[in-house]
């Protein structure tokens, strides 16, 4: 069957009109919008925008957070033929400029006066802007601009043009084939402009349903919408798979209420990327270490239970029945007013992925009995490429590739993908295009990666950053920096960490210490210390982290592929890297090349024999002063473990 | 939506002196607010700022001059009976129910329009719960307004200053007010919160459904962009 975005909604209004299909809190109270009354407001702004001016084959912008009548703009565009584009509604107004002009956009319909202001401010780069509306009317008393009204007055509008044009938004409709374009993301390159990543009604509602069928959604699910529209992963969690679905999508009273609004709905259906996980996992330690001393045993005594018998149960495999019965207690007493706590009493299926989530992270969420899986996609990949399915999920894994997908590794190690959810295109960009796109229809994905023995994906690092280890006793294996980067991380000890070892022949690391964590342990222990430089050069600071080290190189040896991997020396840095000194990108990732060249002498040093080494480093004060701070900083080895081959 | 134009004089306040024994707090001070107007009252620290705000609610009786409001003359009213008339304050040092949520503080400043008794309210039967409800809908719209949704039920004294600071406003805004007294409303506050406290004045005076607003602002500098068109100034004098 044809399936389009706009069909989808007048199919699900046909036949369920009074269920509801989203929610809104408005003074305190959740207010129901149900798919009649959506359908007729989406018919009413097609029609209002439709006797504005806006035609097929035009985009418009849409900029907020996650407000129903944003959604509704989106479907009521789609409808006409005309493509949303999403922004995100915390890009400054200078990055707004190069989408809406790329794309030659005229109309725009944002949140609320902020997003309003974003648009006015723009306006000389973008001239072309002709209509913007705005859905909350909040601040907008004395805008007197040309082209601005608000969503309430378009919809009335709209509505006087749906009584004199009854079969309009029926015949529109009809006219918006599969194989149409459906929506464009735009990707933040991390050089040049962004790309306009074009998908058709097919590509996002095929890949949708996949997922959908995949974990057995049914239309009395639950989502909360709290990320970013204009980010791929919400669009299809709230946006297509809601219309490939019909479950309820609840919006968030606003940012600050979310973990409020989380508790209130208990959603069945969760996604969240693994730092708003550890946030939460936070914020209940913390609260625990406050609690009594008899909650807190309690506490313990059964989390223990839990990271035993936890992950045995969640993986469909049986325990013996004291561990049983152990565990029932547990959920009564500790995990299930937990989960409650969280808000995720009801969560069926939940999903985490944008980047690597530590094992005891993931574990922790899965010994609990919330079912949290991993899954791996791109926006030029409509999200699913692959999924952890209910009982084989694995924290350094993405899971096993879902129906419709294809997947080869290259020469390179590259993941290549084939699946019906690829991109149409880059707008405007045949050349970027071409490059990710081949012919006989693979998409590279940059990532580098195998499939393990169980058929699962296993993501390594990005492609360009893989190298190889020349000479030693690894010579030759593949060395993924982010990879070992990543398992230091996970040591809640360990803030930052860089690897080197490409055409070397041994890897060596320089370690961030975790300044809180570091300084509360240190405080348990009764050891004094000075400030930072003078705690990171503690020789029972080098101690801890030579254990976590060694643990990483254990871990690594167990791995066919990355046993080369393993770190034989590494060191901790006297100051904390920071993007005011171009130590880190502005999204707090490593840059390694300049790290190297700014402390060469150090990396000399951990590629030589010293078990010390002098150095003096300038850095950059928050008020623009510069300083320079010197020290002798010691060098350590870590034990190296034979590779075992039986992975296990 | 019109902007609101300022129109006639709404308070007057006609040569008011405050006396405690031999200290002169107030000598012979006389002004008008006009309906949406924003009315500041500046001064150093003693010139009797909180004073006049305490005679106009009714703490203090002058014991010269006299106050207008809506062309009724006092000259001896209690707080109670200034409340009923329509003005409302708000508090230098908060005078919250620290231990109640944000609600329950807001929904104490619809007091004077609860209709059904104590009996009634405390066992939520009949018109006190229909009651209830619709004061609790103009208690969330306030809620809405000032932005603080996501601190509903927790109990005040956890919040930040700032926030205090609002919930305070919330509260004089349940009253439905004719005037707002607003005693010191950036103190301690900083720039941001100064910031956000400036747009939600103005936004009570041009958007919220009061009739006017009459407030103090302190006599510090970055106020954001709250700036009253008249100010009352009052300085310190030898006694």
């Amino acid at each position: 069957m044809q399936q389009t975005f706009p069909g989808l909604l007048v199919a699900h209004a046909a036949q369920r009109p009074d269920a509801p299909a989203m929610r809104e809190k408005a003074y305190g109270i959740w207010q129901t919008l149900s798919w009649s009354d959506l359908a007729a407001m989406v018919a009413d702004l097609a029609g209002a925008l439709h006797e504005a001016g806006l035609r097929r084959g035009e985009h418009v912008v849409v900029i907020g957070s996650n407000r129903p009548r944003l959604y509704a703009t989106m479907l009521a565009a789609q409808s006409l033929g005309v493509t949303p584009v999403p922004l995100y509604q915390d890009a400054a107004g200078a990055e707004c400029v190069f989408p809406i002009n790329n794309a030659d956009i005229r109309f725009a319909i944002v949140e609320d006066q902020e997003q309003v202001d974003k648009m006015l401010e723009i306006r000389a780069q973008c001239p072309q802007i002709s209509n913007i509306y705005f859905d909350n009317p909040r601040g907008m008393r004395n805008y007197e601009e040309t082209g601005l009204a608000s969503l309430d007055d378009l919809l009335a509008a709209g509505k006087a043009f749906s009584q004199k044009n009854p079969s309009f938004f029926a015949d529109e409709v009809a006219k918006v084939t599969s194989s149409d374009v459906a929506a464009m993301f735009f990707t933040s390159g991390t050089t040049g402009n962004p790309k306009g990543v074009v998908h058709t009604h097919s590509s996002l509602l095929d890949r949708a349903s996949v997922g959908a069928r995949f974990d057995k959604l049914v239309p009395t699910d639950e989502v909360l919408a709290y990320l970013p529209p204009a980010w791929i992963g919400q669009n299809i969690f709230s946006y297509a798979q809601w219309l490939a679905v019909g479950y309820i999508v609840n919006c968030p009273e606003s940012a600050e209420t979310v973990t409020i609004d989380l508790k209130e709905i208990g959603p069945t259906y969760y996604f969240a990327p693994p730092r708003v996980f550890e946030t939460l996992l936070t914020s209940v330690l913390i609260r625990m270490e406050d609690a009594s001393t008899l909650k807190r045993a309690l506490f313990k005594h059964f989390m223990d239970l839990a990271q035993r018998v936890g992950p045995i149960k969640m993986a469909g495999q049986s325990v013996g029945l004291m561990d049983s019965l152990q565990y029932a207690l547990g959920d009564a007493i500790i995990y299930g007013p937990l989960r409650n706590n969280l808000g995720m009493s009801r969560v069926r299926v939940a999903y985490t992925a944008g980047e690597a989530i530590g094992p005891d992270l993931f574990t922790f969420y899965r010994s609990i009995g919330v079912n949290l899986k991993q899954l791996y996609g791109s926006t030029e990949t409509a999200v699913f490429v692959c999924l952890q399915p209910d009982h084989q999920a694995k924290a350094d894994t993405v899971g096993i590739p879902c129906e419709g997908v294809e997947i080869k590794v290259a020469e390179s190690g590259e993941i290549l993908v084939r699946s019906p959810g690829l991109l149409k295109e880059y707008y405007k960009n045949p050349e970027a295009t071409a490059e990710v796109l081949s012919a006989d229809g693979w998409y590279h994905t940059s990532d580098a990666g195998f499939l393990d023995s169980d058929g699962h994906l296993k993501i390594i690092d990005r492609v360009k950053d893989v190298g190889r280890i020349k000479g030693g006793a690894f010579d030759g294996s593949m060395f993924a920096p982010k990879y070992v980067e990543n398992k230091l991380k996970f040591f809640s000890f360990i803030k930052e960490a860089v690897a080197y070892g490409d055409q070397r022949e041994r890897v060596c690391v320089m370690v961030n210490i975790d300044f809180d964590a570091v300084g509360n342990w240190a405080e348990r222990q009764n050891l004094p210390y000075a400030g930072y430089a003078d705690l990171s050069q503690k020789p029972t600071v080098y101690d801890m982290i030579r254990d976590c080290v060694e643990q990483v190189n254990a871990d690594l040896s167990r791995d066919a592929m990355l046993a080369g991997s393993q770190v034989s020396r590494f060191l901790i840095l006297h100051k904390e890297l920071d993007p005011d000194d171009g130590e880190l990108t502005r999204t707090n990732k490593v840059r390694r090349g300049f790290i190297a060249e700014k402390y060469g002498v150090l990396v000399e040093a951990l590629y030589g024999d010293k078990t010390e080494q002098f150095i003096e480093t300038q850095v950059k004060f928050e008020d623009g002063r510069t300083g320079a701070i010197s020290a002798t900083l010691q060098l350590r080895d870590a034990k190296i473990f034979t590779p075992v081959q039986a992975a296990a | 939506m019109a902007k609101r134009e300022i129109g006639d004089v709404i308070l007057d306040v006609e040569n008011i002196s405050l006396r405690f024994g031999g200290v002169n707090a107030l000598s012979d001070i006389s002004f008008d607010v006009r309906e949406h107007e924003v009315r500041a009252i500046i001064g150093p620290n003693g010139a009797g700022k909180s004073s006049m705000l305490n005679c106009i609610n009714g703490v203090y009786q002058p014991q010269e001059g006299q106050i207008s409001f809506r062309g009724n003359t006092f000259k001896h009213m209690n707080s109670r009976q200034v409340a009923e008339m329509g003005i409302a304050r708000t508090f230098q040092n908060l005078a919250l129910f620290k231990g109640m949520s944000v609600i329950d503080n807001i929904m104490t400043g619809r007091n004077l329009r609860i209709k059904s008794n104590i009996f009634l309210q405390a066992l939520r039967i009949g018109p006190a719960e229909r009651e209830e409800s619709e004061h609790r809908e103009y208690v969330e719209q306030i809620i809405d307004f000032l932005e603080i949704q996501a601190h509903r039920k927790t109990p005040v004294g956890q919040l930040p200053y700032g926030l205090q600071k609002r919930v305070d406003l919330g509260r004089a805004l349940a009253m439905e007010p004719q005037v707002l007294l607003l005693d010191e409303p950036m103190a301690g506050m900083n720039m941001e919160e100064k910031q956000d406290m400036s747009r939600f004045i103005l936004d009570v005076n041009e958007e919220f459904w009061l009739h006017d607003c009459f407030d103090r602002t302190r006599h510090g500098r970055g106020d954001g962009h709250l700036r009253s068109r008249r100010g009352v100034g009052l300085r310190q004098e030898n006694w």
